[in-house]
């Protein structure tokens, strides 16, 4: 391995050593997505129960209502997990107090970046793949019976989340260490307007609008319709991929800006201090 | 060819001057020291001579690298120490030691690793987490990580900071050897005036972020008059003037 390659593989050899040695750390990867789909299985379940008893009700309508949750938990998870997965490795270097020897070699910003990614991605798969397994085991709720299409459902859920992580280091290396909390909870506040649980129909006017300019809503949109009448929708879809892509352009200008003003500032070095 | 040149170097924040029009030029091989009370711009001089912070004006070239356009030619070639700077705790000291060989493209690193380890007395502690290590273990680890790369400029800040003397006295001892063995260059901030005046053949001191005087530890010691780099630097910390310049005063 040479160059770029071996810069980014420096960066990703650093975090996977630190959970190689940290079985804590590793298990907590998985607790989160595994105890919500644990939840709202249950949920999912005992609503499923309810609407195939009710009068008229039918088992298939159940069977589609108690999917769409549990689809609609485990997608959301690819999200959260991927924004969080990007932000918290970039916060382990700031809790080392490592940034500064990493910004001192040779390692260029893309790649630092693109080590980021790299990371939310295993993180993301070391999260959402045992819930995955437990909505099967526990529920018989096999997510990838959506077909192929759940590959792109993950990609843009994926994009979405690393755009916002960006945004979010982007604020970090604006305010320092004490914008930190927003790793955890710039994307929770985006939940209702992604239309993960419902439709994006029953939210009032003006939060349609925001729902629209949100990539996860036309993801779940998508996910929905595939659920319900088995047709892809290649128009949710293309939104979804068209608006990540503005989402992702103007967060990479966001972190160039700020990444050269703290540059200026000078607190690549003293942050984490 | 220096191995840095500056000029012009001046950092502002806001209405605040922290380094003022800094001139320098440090030649291929020696050891330059920067002197100066707390706030007298070293650390910003040395983040500006890394890229780390952008110069308000000036111009910096590192091994003929302008480092406002081609820092990461120059950021390859050099390293950095700093006892403010950390490794992660929960790394190994040899998985750092990997981590920062990646970074910086050594080729044969298990072996470089290996090296350094023996040269630094380290060999024993590459399984151990660098948060286990003591002040003087770190300092050590630091080093290695510092030289890993077989840098040709060397920054250092503050490197015996909150050593006993005797692990003081073998990290001076060590650099002198390596300075002298590799050819390195190296430029060192300091308040240990004992270690400026042993390792360093230059010294320029700092206050107020601009160079108030510079010259050998011997020039400066016969300038001002006195027995060690400490009297000197009390004597332009509370702003008495050098003999030197007394004498020309009283002639002129």
């Amino acid at each position: 391995m040479k160059g770029p390659a071996r810069r980014i593989w420096g960066l990703l050899y650093r975090h996977l050593a630190l959970y190689r040695r940290s079985w804590p750390r590793l298990l907590e990867l998985a607790y989160w997505p595994v105890l919500q789909m644990c939840i709202w299985g249950f949920t999912a379940r005992f609503i499923a129960g309810r609407i195939a008893d009710a009068p008229g009700g039918s088992a298939h309508a159940a069977a589609l209502a108690a999917a769409a949750l549990l689809g609609g938990v485990l997608l959301w998870e690819v999200a959260l997990r991927s924004q969080m997965g990007f932000a918290i490795s970039f916060m382990e270097e700031i809790w080392s107090r490592n940034l500064g020897h990493v910004f001192v070699s040779p390692l260029r910003p893309w790649e630092l970046v693109a080590a980021l990614l790299g990371m939310s991605v295993i993180r993301m798969l070391a999260g959402v793949l045992p819930a995955i397994g437990v909505a099967y085991l526990l529920y018989a709720f096999n997510l990838f019976m959506l077909g192929p299409v759940v590959v792109l459902f993950f990609a843009n859920l994926m994009l979405m989340g690393w755009a916002v992580a960006l945004a979010v280091v982007s604020l970090i290396l604006r305010h320092g260490a004490g914008a930190e909390a927003l790793a955890w909870s710039v994307l929770f506040g985006l939940t209702p307007f992604a239309a993960v649980f419902y439709p994006v129909s029953v939210l009032p006017g003006a939060l349609q609008a925001i729902a629209f300019v949100v990539p996860a809503s036309h993801v779940f949109e998508g996910m929905r319709a595939a659920l319900l009448t088995g047709m892809i929708r290649w128009d949710q879809l293309g939104l979804a991929f068209g608006l990540n892509l503005i989402w992702i352009v103007g967060a990479s200008l966001l972190f160039a800006q700020q990444f050269r003003a703290a540059r200026r500032r000078g607190a690549l070095l003293s942050m984490g201090e | 060819m220096n191995a840095i040149q500056v000029e012009g170097l001046t950092k502002r924040y806001g209405a605040t001057l922290a380094v003022d029009g800094l001139d320098f030029a440090v030649a291929p091989g020696t050891t330059l020291g920067l002197l100066g009370g707390n706030g007298a711009g070293k650390t910003t001089t040395i983040a500006m001579l890394l890229g780390l912070l952008i110069p308000t004006a000036g111009s910096i070239r590192v091994l003929g690298h302008d480092m406002a356009r081609e820092r990461f030619a120059a950021l390859a070639r050099m390293n950095f120490s700093s006892p403010y700077v950390s490794l992660p705790a929960r790394l190994t000291v040899a998985e750092n030691l990997r981590v920062y060989a990646h970074l910086y493209g050594v080729p044969r690193a298990e072996r470089r690793i290996t090296e350094l380890a023996a040269e630094l007395d380290l060999t024993g502690l590459l399984a151990r987490p660098a948060g286990q290590l003591s002040a003087g273990q770190k300092t050590r680890v630091a080093l290695a990580k510092a030289l890993i790369n077989r840098p040709e400029v060397l920054l250092l800040d503050e490197p015996t900071a909150s050593l006993d003397p005797d692990t003081g006295d073998w990290v001076r001892s060590w650099l002198e050897r390596y300075r002298a063995d590799s050819g390195c260059t190296i430029l060192l901030a300091s308040h240990n005036m004992a270690e400026v005046e042993r390792l360093c053949s230059q010294v320029l001191m700092l206050k107020q972020g601009r160079i108030v005087d510079r010259g050998s530890p011997a020039e400066l010691l016969g300038r001002y008059g006195r027995e060690d780099m400490e009297e000197v630097f009390l004597d332009i910390a509370r702003n008495r003037r050098s003999a030197t310049a007394t004498h020309a005063e009283a002639g002129s």
